[in-house]
């Protein structure tokens, strides 16, 4: 029985009178690879947001490693280590993509270095710039960016801007990993090789990955495990062969 | 052999060109043939050089309007005069003038922290209004005070300093604000500031902290700020509150939009050019033409903003600008970047379009549920 990573209990939010979501249970194991699915408007982005520390949870409580999180800011949250990508891209448009992982790269411990270093360019300045431009090389690869680690990154075509995402977030070290629609706007080829990205990632650098997916063919192909969302609440969760056949997931897509 | 066409020499050239023009100037002072006209000019586009590089930290580099960059140059020209008053007996001209330099900066450092504290709730629009009642604040306080503390509205009187050697001095400054603002932007803090204005939302989920990052920015421009405040008081003999109205803000503002928005070099040039302009009408249109001085500075801008951004004028801007007149001399020699861009346009795409198609449609695995099929109702 492996480690759990993330665990929500009873985690809720409500806008006004709107209850976005309710009582949502995950538990999240140690290198999982976890869907959130569900139609427009369940909630998942809702739920990123607030174990991400953009909205602080009306109720529930979510633990990251055992350690209590809720209601901490979004940075505090990063250190702790969850980590994410955006539905609508967020990147530093007017940055090179290696600047925009070295970014990532900031709150590293082997990068440390405080502002006078800098200021005075002294030895270790040098030092931690040569050693992040390394690192940024390293997760630039995984992803499949190196060659165009010198090209602005709003110049990159849509897929690449989204590997690129995760790439950032990935660079700041996280336990986990959450993907708001990675695939979205990809053609089929670009999706499967997502996959095998999702998957490499996984594997080397040992992150538990929580994903929101539209795309089915993707979800069931990657996900060990899936919860179905709609109007806030959990409809079924379990691996994506049993929920996505469960007749109440078929009603809540196509309606019944 | 220095690349222009490469960014990354872009900061060399401003150190190479700041110390050849205070080398240059310096030994025509010393020896006797600048008169102190120039002098002053050469003062007042130091001065104006250091406010416009602070200020573009703050508006060009963080990306927060800010309003209120006299009041910071006030605070630093109010309280390094007065430091310079009273130290000057105590400790001589030279140490006098370093300890108001640092006294003067540091003030304004910290009024810079407490308005860099609001900066962090406030956006845009918003911010620059308190900025800009700031200044206007700290303004009409030293405008009140008592004639023993500062003067009050008949101005603060500074010590004199060898007028050889304040420009130096002054020039000295700018290569200091530019080291700092030059080495703070080309290192990690600095990308972690850049992405702040890129996209704060994503710095905050990327870990960086914004808070700390956002009054640093505002504590090292005002410290500046406040150091260009301690020349000028020194370059004018006499500190006027009337100075430092909004209206002077303005115009640090506009050599800074001038240059181009995170541009240092733009800001250098701008602000020299500005302020050589300034002195200059205002020492040749005397007299009843003294009216147009105004207007015609005026206009001037007009058409210098109108040339900068002109989509009209940009063939004419090509042709003309600085690169291509030093290209021209040069075999063409693309840099790495540019031929990186191209490169990447050239790359045939792999996606046959009948492939993409098909693929598409045979998706019709039994668990789809995002596909009406069969089991629907």
């Amino acid at each position: 029985m492996s480690k759990i990573v993330l665990k929500t209990e009873n985690l809720g939010i409500s806008f006004g009178g709107l209850k976005a979501v309710q009582n949502l249970n995950l538990e999240i194991k140690e290198r999982q690879l976890y869907g959130l699915v569900g139609p427009n408007g369940a909630g998942k982005t809702t739920v990123f947001n607030m174990i991400t520390g953009v909205y602080k949870p009306t109720t529930g409580k979510f633990w990251l490693d055992g350690e209590d999180l809720t209601g901490k800011g979004q940075e505090t949250i990063n250190h702790k280590g969850i980590a994410r990508t955006f539905q609508n891209i967020r990147l530093f448009n007017n940055m090179t993509v290696i600047r925009n992982v070295m970014v990532g790269l900031h709150n590293q411990p082997e990068f440390r270095c405080n502002v006078f270093t800098s200021i005075f360019r002294l030895p270790k300045h040098f030092k931690i710039e040569r050693a992040m431009r390394d690192k940024a090389k390293k997760i630039l690869d995984i992803v499949g960016l190196l060659d165009e680690r010198n090209n602005l990154s709003c110049n990159l075509p849509y897929g690449k801007q989204r590997k690129l995402e995760i790439a950032r977030a990935l660079a700041t070290n996280p336990k986990l990993l959450c993907l708001d629609e990675p695939a979205a706007g990809m053609n089929p080829h670009e999706t499967e090789d997502l996959m095998k990205i999702v998957r490499r990632i996984r594997d080397e650098y040992n992150v538990t990955i929580l994903l929101i997916e539209h795309d089915m063919k993707f979800v069931s192909g990657l996900c060990d495990e899936i919860t179905v969302l709609n109007f806030g609440t959990s409809l079924v969760q379990g691996t994506p062969e049993v929920a996505l056949n469960d007749p109440e997931v078929i009603k809540a897509y196509i309606g019944g | 052999m220095i690349n222009l066409k490469n960014a990354k020499w872009n900061h060399y050239i401003n150190y190479i060109v700041v110390a050849a023009v205070t080398i240059i100037f310096a030994i025509l002072s010393l020896t006797g043939f600048l008169e102190s006209s120039d002098k002053y000019l050469l003062e007042k586009i130091a001065i104006a050089i250091t406010l416009a590089v602070s200020l573009s930290m703050v508006v060009g580099f963080l990306g927060e309007l800010s309003l209120g960059h006299a009041g910071f140059m006030c605070i630093g020209a109010y309280l390094g005069g007065k430091a310079a008053v009273i130290l000057e007996p105590m400790l001589g001209e030279w140490p006098a003038l370093i300890v108001s330099l640092v006294i003067g900066g540091a003030v304004a450092a910290i009024f810079g922290i407490i308005i860099g504290l609001p900066a962090l709730r406030l956006r845009g629009d918003y911010l620059a209004i308190v900025t800009l009642a700031f200044g206007e604040i700290v303004r009409s306080i030293f405008m009140n005070s008592s004639k023993e503390s500062f003067g009050g509205s008949l101005g603060l009187d500074t010590p004199r300093f060898n007028k050889d050697i304040l420009f130096i001095i002054a020039f000295v400054m700018v290569l200091a604000t530019l080291a700092v603002t030059q080495n703070l932007i080309r290192s990690k803090h600095g990308r972690a500031i850049t992405a702040i204005r890129d996209n704060e939302i994503a710095a905050r989920a990327t870990g960086i902290d914004v808070t700390k990052y956002k009054l640093l920015v505002f504590a090292i421009s005002s410290f500046f700020a406040g150091i260009a405040g301690v020349l000028y008081s020194y370059s004018n003999f006499t500190v006027q509150s009337t100075k430092f109205s909004y209206n002077y803000s303005i115009e640090i503002l506009v050599m800074v939009v001038l240059g181009g928005m995170g541009n240092i070099n733009g800001a250098i040039i701008a602000a020299t050019l500005i302020t050589f302009l300034d002195v200059e009408l205002q020492t040749i249109l005397t007299g009843n033409l003294a009216v147009l001085q105004d207007l015609i500075y005026a206009l001037i801008l007009i058409v210098l903003v109108i040339y900068n951004n002109a989509p009209a004028l940009k063939p004419f801007r090509e042709k003309y600008n600085i690169k291509t007149f030093i290209g021209r001399f040069r075999p063409h020699n693309p840099s790495k970047h540019k031929d990186d861009e191209a490169k990447w346009d050239r790359v045939p795409t792999k996606i046959k379009m009948d492939e993409v198609l098909s693929v598409d449609l045979q998706v019709s695995s039994p668990y789809t549920p995002d596909k009406p099929g069969k089991e629907g109702k």
